[in-house]
């Protein structure tokens, strides 16, 4: 079941949570922490008055994960992604783009510089990790890849190959793995491409080489190893939509008000503590993105 | 030895000994820090997997004597229940302490609104009567046939059990099914045997009294 295996790279070389943090400071200090990184947890700490957030540890996060190409069970990614070759890797572009293509993965990240982003996980499962990501904020991606004007989505596919994920040999989920987002979501300041958690190259059963994290909406939404970047005038089909429509929007926005047909979204266990905490509205980031939805029916658009 | 002697000498101390594994396997696991991710709902699924696999063993015994003529392990059936009965208040008292901090007006309305919460209740509600006249004080008391009838909640019981993981699952359904087909494959025999003893009863109304129970 859920044992813990040895990590796969030695603790002592993971950066420490209490030099994490100093690191962070440091950064604010400098004046680094630009635009949008009101994201990070100590501001949001600030603004929701709760100051205890830990880091999740790296064990956690690389040994507790739901990517069911690797299978259903949350210890099958850890065991099974090591299959999963990154390199070479392809990433295609195309749709409402001036120009499309198909890159190699390291030519296609070569122009930017990755940044540290801390962000609660809030999974629709009503469990939470708090993540030290690295990656490159998407809209940085978006504006070198020049949209179009028609283009109103962004469709994220994930690889399809049994071969190196042996969880899609069952039809579990309609493969592959398709998520999406609207444009100006897909642009705002948090959305980011990660390649890399706690300074390190992204595990594979954390959806390496390239995932999609989106900190307000729920864990789902984070595409996982990205072989495709669509832009789309309609708004993409969805993998979890498409498996069960009454019970995962589109949108898929954390929102401690609107449950699961199935379970409560009220409340939620963060990783490592007994008793749960209270879901906040957006994950905590609600200053940040709620006008993005200012006017709509988060009980229908859900 | 006779059947009897190997029965309550061997099989009844290596049962004891079983039912005590998965609960010394999870205090294990917790304190040996082996437990990745949400450590609550890992104690609800080794408390719920007992939970079930031990109601499919009570429901497998009459089955099991009917097969072997091996009546003797109706000695070990107490225990088998009494050991679902027990990881139920495990599982039970994780949800109400940590799920919900026992806020009662939490656990209402999740038992009002979510239907896997309220089939799992009842499923609990159906054992407790069934611990509680589980002692051969309660069987002489009752009545061998009223206490028999009374027992055939472990049916309800193990539906609803069925049911609350087949509902709580969010996509992967294979164990809430292998439950539910070895359910049905107990239950199954029993409903045939019901009606074999109805169509006998009415082709020989004198016909020799027929034993009833939880079969």
């Amino acid at each position: 079941m859920l044992i813990r295996r040895p990590p796969d790279i030695p603790v002592s070389e993971i950066t420490d949570e209490s030099v994490y943090w100093n690191r962070r400071r440091f950064l604010q200090a400098a004046g680094l922490a630009a635009a949008g990184i009101g994201g990070l947890v100590p501001r949001a700490a600030a603004t929701t008055g709760r100051d205890d957030e830990k880091l999740t540890p790296y064990e956690d996060i690389t040994g507790y994960n739901n990517f069911y190409e690797f299978g259903t069970g949350k210890d099958d990614p850890a065991r099974n992604a090591g299959r999963l070759r990154t390199r070479p890797w392809k990433i295609e572009v195309d749709g409402e783009v001036k120009r499309p293509a198909s890159y190699d993965l390291d030519d296609f990240l070569k122009p930017f510089t990755p940044v540290e982003r801390v962000y609660r996980l809030r999974c629709v499962e009503g469990w939470s990790m708090v993540i030290p990501w690295l990656g490159i904020p998407l809209k940085d991606i978006l504006d070198r890849l020049e949209p179009t004007s028609r283009a109103r989505f962004v469709e994220f596919t994930t690889l399809h190959d049994p071969q190196q994920m042996p969880g899609q040999r069952s039809q579990i989920l309609q493969w592959p793995y398709v998520e999406g987002l609207r444009l100006d979501e897909a642009r705002h300041p948090l959305t980011l491409i990660a390649t890399g958690l706690y300074g390190k190259p992204l595990p594979n059963q954390n959806g390496a080489p390239l995932r999609l994290i989106v900190p307000w909406k729920y864990g789902f939404k984070g595409g996982k190893s990205i072989v495709k970047i669509r832009l789309t005038e309609h708004q993409p089909a969805t993998t979890w939509n498409i498996a069960a429509p009454n019970e995962y929007g589109f949108y898929a926005n954390v929102n401690p008000e609107v449950d699961h047909p199935r379970w409560s979204q009220a409340r939620e266990r963060r990783i490592g503590e007994f008793f749960k905490r209270k879901t906040l509205m957006f994950n905590g980031y609600a200053d940040q993105v709620g006008s993005l939805y200012s006017g709509m029916d988060l009980r229908t658009n859900f | 030895m006779t059947r009897a002697a190997l029965i309550t000498r061997v099989l009844k101390p290596i049962l004891y000994i079983t039912a005590l594994l998965p609960l010394g396997w999870m205090l294990y696991a917790l304190f040996a820090g082996l437990v990745m991710g949400d450590e609550v709902k890992f104690m609800q699924h080794v408390t719920g997997d007992t939970i079930l696999t031990s109601l499919l063993l009570t429901l497998a015994v009459t089955p099991l004597r009917r097969l072997t003529g091996w009546n003797e392990l109706i000695r070990v059936r107490r225990l088998i229940g009494l050991t679902a009965f027990w990881y139920a208040c495990l599982h039970l008292s994780t949800y109400l302490v940590f799920d919900q901090s026992l806020d009662v007006g939490e656990i209402l309305a999740d038992i009002r609104k979510h239907p896997w919460v309220l089939v799992g209740f009842a499923g609990f509600l159906c054992l407790v009567p069934l611990a509680i006249t589980s002692t051969n004080g309660w069987v002489r008391r009752l009545g061998g046939k009223r206490w028999a009838r009374l027992h055939r909640l472990v049916y309800l019981a193990a539906i609803a059990g069925v049911l609350h993981y087949w509902w709580l699952v969010k996509k992967d359904l294979t164990f809430p099914i292998l439950y539910g087909v070895g359910l049905l494959l107990l239950l199954l025999p029993r409903v045939w045997w019901a009606v074999e003893r109805r169509t006998r009863a009415r082709k020989v109304p004198a016909g020799r009294p027929v034993e009833a129970g939880p079969a």
